[in-house]
């Protein structure tokens, strides 16, 4: 029961990032890497001003800026060095690698005994991983509400389009390289603020942390539409939360079956290779009923 | 007489290379010139090279001319983005895909156009308070429009996205409308039927229209002054009683003499 909850608490942390990569991948059309590098710089970030006497609550925003400036430089790379996006995304990540050792000193840094955004009296009183719960919940919560509210603005409605025909956009007088980067800023400044979170529930920053980041947070993003189908785009928002922690849930019955932790990205690539894989499967096999049955069966349990 | 006026549109001069500083490097239009004034409806000929999609490009800002001036109602604009140019330029494409956005409504690509060249702020889009004026505007297309304006546009016949296409461009007017063969990509009937309405709309709302067309007939039925382009320059260029006398026989043996 216990890893049940935890799982669920895992899976709302780490829907922050599921959520800030969907701005990039499914809005503006491409997978960026920078959030490989702007996941620990975010971590680093947050644990090295708290460990400095920075507010945990001051320290999580700092990690927002800091990741969002990561996001910015890949932006600018991206569309006004005309470096492809891959490449802008990989050189960024590359170069937060070092960025990550200078913030931390070292390869990890430990918040043994200081206060964190988990070490209020309230969220210590809650029953075992209740407290990943509440701050993970309340953090999607605030951070799906704020971005449904955001594409419903105009700016918001100039950022969907740039990703969806940005000739288009252009010729009706978007500046498409702005909302561009506006985009990375955002969803690497979320990247960081997911960074900044998962580390103090950790309660610690390691530099290589972000490995394999871009997997789980596509995990989440593509768990959701494969088990829910054709949704609105504010209903995808949700459902990569929901994809978030059924991610976590298959994870916990890969464990379960006796894999150990250090397989845990090769299980993970697998797991994200299959769900691609699966519209095209479902339609060369007609699997599509026997997917249906088996969320049903979930859902029955 | 009109030409005493400042044209709306002013090209002067203009040279235009495409794959410049590489070894297919050529040039498409050579030191052309060409005066848009309000309410002319030009309809554009040419053959395949004589920089017709060259022009609009460089008219729209997609290609920026390598010399010479172009004016907006006597103010450069040679430097202007294609985002600014949008101000006062609509803008259709041949290709049905490249004028709407896909996974979009109908109603939300109508309301981004209504927006065209205007600054993007975090001010709510108020969608439903613009459904009847959209609802109206797509009616009168008469193909079923109106009945998808919740439907995104990647879910719509290419005829449909046409028209929407048109609209999205007028909605809020232009001072200058490019068309760019909008009705090439379509089947016979809904092409003749997109053209009716065009034709209908440019001249209800005294718009300033420049079309690429293929189509001789359509050259000669619709606007009030045609040119030719060959070779990157404005070879021909009738209008008004000129162009109505003008006959597919004449225009036929005009471009005998210089193919």
């Amino acid at each position: 029961m216990s890893m049940i909850v935890s799982s669920i608490g895992q899976g709302l942390l780490w829907a922050i990032l599921g959520v800030a990569l969907f701005l990039t991948f499914r809005i503006l059309n491409f997978p960026d890497m920078t959030v490989e590098g702007t996941f620990p710089l975010g971590a680093a970030t947050a644990v090295t001003a708290i460990s400095h006497g920075v507010s945990p609550l001051m320290a999580t925003a700092l990690a927002f800026v800091t990741g969002a400036l990561a996001g910015l430089i890949t932006g600018l790379l991206y569309t006004k060095g005309k470096i492809p996006i891959l490449l802008a995304g990989i050189l960024v990540m590359t170069a937060c690698l070092s960025v990550n050792l200078r913030i931390m000193g070292g390869a990890n840094v430990s918040l043994l005994g200081k206060k964190t955004v988990f070490s209020s009296q309230f969220l210590q009183s809650l029953p075992k991983y209740f407290d990943s719960i509440y701050v993970g919940l309340l953090m999607i919560v605030i951070v799906t509400i704020i971005l449904i509210l955001f594409l419903q603005t105009n700016l918001g409605q100039a950022f969907i389009v740039t990703g969806d025909n940005p000739v288009m956009a252009r010729s009706f007088g978007i500046n498409t390289d702005n909302m561009t980067i506006m985009g990375l800023m955002l969803s690497n400044g979320l990247i960081g603020l997911g960074g900044a979170l998962i580390s103090q529930n950790n309660g610690y920053a390691d530099i290589n942390m972000g490995i394999g980041i871009i997997v789980i947070a596509l995990a989440s993003i593509i768990i959701g539409e494969v088990v829910f189908g054709e949704l609105t785009l504010n209903q995808r928002l949700v459902a990569v939360t929901l994809g978030s922690i059924l991610y976590r849930f298959v994870l916990l019955i890969v464990l379960q079956l006796g894999f150990s932790t250090n397989d845990l990205n090769l299980l993970s690539a697998i797991i994200l290779a299959v769900c691609l894989m699966l519209p095209n499967l479902s339609k060369s096999l007609k699997l599509d009923h026997v997917i249906t049955k088996g969320v049903e069966n979930n859902e029955t349990k | 007489m009109k030409q005493n006026k400042v044209p709306i549109l002013s090209l002067k001069n203009i040279v235009t290379f495409v794959n410049r500083k590489t070894p297919s490097e050529t040039m498409i239009l050579k030191h052309l010139n060409l005066d848009v004034f309000d309410g002319d409806f030009i309809t554009i000929l040419g053959s395949n090279g004589a920089g017709k999609s060259t022009l609009f490009n460089t008219i729209a800002g997609t290609l920026p001319p390598d010399s010479g001036q172009i004016l907006h109602a006597g103010t450069d604009i040679t430097g202007d983005s294609v985002e600014k140019r949008s101000r006062f330029l609509g803008r259709v494409f041949q290709d049905p895909k490249l004028g709407t956005a896909p996974r979009m409504t109908v109603a939300e690509n109508l309301l981004l156009a209504t927006k065209r060249g205007q600054h993007r702020t975090l001010a709510l889009r108020q969608l439903k308070q613009n459904l009847p004026a959209f609802e109206q505007a797509t009616a009168s297309m008469n193909n079923g429009l109106s009945e998808r304006i919740n439907t995104a546009t990647e879910n719509l016949s290419g005829g449909q996205r046409q028209a929407l296409s048109f609209l999205m461009a007028t909605i809020r007017r232009p001072d200058v409308l490019l068309l760019d063969e909008h009705t090439a990509a379509l089947d016979p009937n809904t092409s003749t039927q997109l053209m009716e309405q065009t034709n209908e709309k440019v001249l209800d709302q005294k718009l300033t229209c420049l079309m690429i067309t293929h189509h001789l007939d359509d050259a000669l039925k619709y606007g009030n002054r045609l040119i030719v382009l060959d070779d990157g320059q404005v070879r021909y260029d009738v209008r008004g009683k000129e162009k109505n006398e003008l006959t597919k026989e004449e225009l036929l043996s005009f471009f005998g003499n210089i193919a």
